[in-house]
């Protein structure tokens, strides 16, 4: 696995680390919870047939500025400068998790900004008949189980790098996890249920089947709610991070969707 | 020195097995054990207990604001302090205070507090809070993130609300506010002095130093465990050019005290079990919201009070004492004859060099007998020995300056 090439963006006055690798038509991935700390494997794949490019949003690794994004407004007006400053304006775009959220935003605000659109299990619905687990009020030690069915591959994907200081570490992981917070606290909900159908783009929408924080059958809920031409793909043994625990399958289903 | 007398108001009735059967004390302690009847019999106890500490000679009364809390009713302590303010004559009220990112608009506050400085008599000190994550993020459901921010806009909103003698119009990043006009004003001029409860984070304190307040530490846990933190205060306060004055800073400590050594170890052993047994019973879950701690405290490795307690209450290693014996041992509760805990009082009042001391001498199940007696004990046999301390050095600027007794006037006695 050869590593991605690197370069910054300004978005907001601030540098935003964009990461990118292979050839082809460009394809963007804005990435979860924590952001990308470390190139993943189903980058990897899809870079086989995509120029994958992957920038990071205000707050994950390799990009700072969250804390002046207030509302949603200003959320999508970074996502949108931040696709535009990496070349992905108009692109097709995948979104994980909170980068889903953000990727299903700007393309119910701005139709033109996405091409085809893939969203692995994004935050943005809240049905209090099977509620959203608070990923927030969670013990440390809990946080793996609930994300995933490969706790040992998430704990090393998420662990410094060799050489990185612990400390600077955790406080860079910390701030990913704040970053989404303050998109999404308490619930999720930033009214998407109101847009969605704006949404015109192709859209696949993945899940983990194992998904213990969002559940699967939001998957369904998502589907009825967008505008344009929808598919579904459950991924087994799949928790809330189906990219990481089950690249191959995820890369596939996406590639199979693109081509 | 000034000694003040702090009510948590904590449920009494919380069973022996609470720590077994129930998760947790805070954000989703169980309803069902909550029986208003109790609660009518307690309110009225609680308020009874701060009228009489200021009776007999606490320069101040003080209460707070926790939400969805078995150990602390009240989530509003500016009902509380109306209440007191029309039932006490001199003693300082000291909300400590309104968690100013919880209300909007925020001018809330600065109404609620000017009400209680003119009915008080200009006797409020106004505590401003960021708030526990508790009471803030998961009972309120406030931002993590945005928590602090909101905070200070708070602040400054309502500093300028109390001084501004004109209606002016607010474009705050929080709050857009097209008159602000505050009406009443507070009596204290230009505003009722200010305090800040806080952790032990290097920016509450740099912040304190700026704008001339009182830092106040509130732990559960006594001066052994304060003392890093005070020294840390202290430490900072030199390096930006303060001056050591004690009444710069606040501190919380429980206190029993009886005619002997052996009574008050016999008195307040079930009280304190009750406390740190069950209602310092946390889920840490519901201590660490993501960004309530800022990276500059992340990199100092300062945990908030809360965040401690819920760490120690999660047991373990560095898990918290429950028996009287350990509890005692470290410093969290003082207890001792009235000589014993004065000295022991003016040696932590020394070495923290802390001018507000603020006692528990109400703290988990204990009732209004023992309480009274731990009250007028101290009142009468420790008080008179520590009030004096740092009069010779310091002057207190950050106590408020109520009106004059020939111009205060006090409520009809009550018949019928």
């Amino acid at each position: 696995m050869s590593e991605p090439s690197e370069r910054h963006v300004q978005v907001n006055g601030r540098r935003c680390r964009v990461w990118e690798k292979g050839e082809g038509e460009p394809l963007g991935f804005l990435g979860g919870l924590r952001g990308l700390p470390r190139w993943p494997r189903v980058l990897d794949r899809l870079a086989e047939h995509r120029r994958v490019i992957a920038p990071s949003l205000p707050g994950q690794p390799g990009a700072t500025g969250f804390e002046e994004l207030d509302d949603l407004a200003d959320w999508v007006t970074a996502t949108l400068d931040l696709l535009e400053a990496s070349g992905l304006d108009g692109a097709d775009l995948i979104g994980a998790s909170v980068g889903a959220t953000l990727a299903a935003e700007v393309a119910a605000f701005s139709r033109a900004s996405v091409r085809r659109l893939v969203l692995i299990a994004p935050f943005g619905l809240f049905d209090e008949r099977e509620p959203v687990k608070d990923l927030w009020a969670m013990r440390p030690d809990e946080l793996p189980a609930l994300l995933s069915t490969r706790p040992a591959e998430l704990a090393a994907f998420l662990s410094p790098p060799a050489g990185a200081d612990a400390l600077e570490w955790s406080i860079l992981m910390a701030r990913a996890s704040e970053a989404a917070a303050r998109l999404l606290w308490p619930l999720g909900d930033l009214g998407l249920r109101k847009r969605l159908h704006r949404v015109q783009a192709p859209t696949l929408v993945v899940w983990g089947a194992e998904d213990r924080l969002l559940p699967p059958s939001y998957a369904k809920k998502f589907a009825t709610a967008l505008g344009g031409w929808v598919e579904v793909r459950e991924i087994a043994d799949a928790g809330h991070l189906a990219e990481l625990d089950q690249p191959d399958a995820v890369a596939a289903a996406i590639l199979g969707f693109l081509t | 020195m000034k000694l003040l007398w702090f009510h948590l108001m904590p449920y009494t009735d919380l069973p022996d097995d609470f720590k077994q059967k129930h998760n947790s004390v805070w954000v989703d302690i169980d309803s069902r054990l909550f029986d208003p009847r109790k609660a009518h019999v307690l309110y009225n106890e609680f308020m009874d207990e701060l009228e009489h500490a200021a009776e007999v000679g606490f320069h101040g009364i003080c209460v707070n604001e926790h939400h969805s809390n078995a150990y602390g009713l009240m989530p509003s302590p500016n009902l509380i302090a109306a209440s007191l303010a029309r039932r006490t004559r001199d003693a300082a009220i000291v909300v400590m205070g309104n968690s100013l990112a919880l209300y909007n608009p925020p001018t809330r506050v600065a109404e609620e507090m000017a009400m209680i400085d003119c009915i008080s008599g200009g006797r409020l000190v106004a505590g401003f809070p960021v708030g526990t994550p508790m009471d803030t993020c998961y009972a309120y459901s406030q931002n993590p993130s945005q928590l602090r921010q909101r905070y200070h806009e708070a602040h400054d909103l309502i500093l300028r609300a109390w001084q501004d003698p004109d209606p002016f119009t607010w474009n705050g990043r929080f709050h857009k506010l097209r008159y602000v006009n505050v009406w009443p004003r507070p009596l204290q001029k230009p505003h009722p002095p200010v305090w800040i409860p806080g952790g032990g984070s290097i920016e509450t304190w740099r912040w304190c130093a700026e704008r001339d307040y009182v830092y106040s530490y509130l732990s559960y846990f006594g001066y052994k465990n304060g003392e890093a933190t005070m020294r840390g205060f202290w430490d900072e306060m030199k390096r930006l050019g303060k001056d050591p004055n004690p009444y710069r800073a606040g501190f919380l400590q429980f206190v029993g005290v009886a005619e002997t050594r052996e009574e008050a170890l016999a008195l307040y052993r079930e009280p304190a079990e009750y406390f740190y047994g069950r209602c310092l019973h946390l889920d840490p879950r519901y201590a660490l919201a993501p960004g309530y701690s800022s990276e500059a405290t992340q990199r100092a490795r300062v945990r908030s009070a809360v965040a401690d307690a819920a760490a120690r209450s999660g047991g373990g290693a560095s898990g918290q004492a429950t028996d009287f014996e350990a509890i005692v041992d470290q410093g969290y509760v003082i207890v001792g004859s009235p000589d014993e805990v004065a000295e022991k009082l003016r040696s932590v009042a020394s070495n923290l060099n802390v001018g507000h001391l603020m006692l528990l001498l109400q703290f988990g199940n204990m009732n209004r007998q023992l309480t009274q007696y731990n009250t007028e004990l101290f009142a009468k046999r420790v008080l008179p020995q520590l009030e004096h301390l740092f009069d010779d050095r310091w002057e207190d600027r950050w106590w408020p300056r109520p009106l004059p007794p020939a111009e205060t006037v006090q409520p009809r006695e009550l018949r019928g």
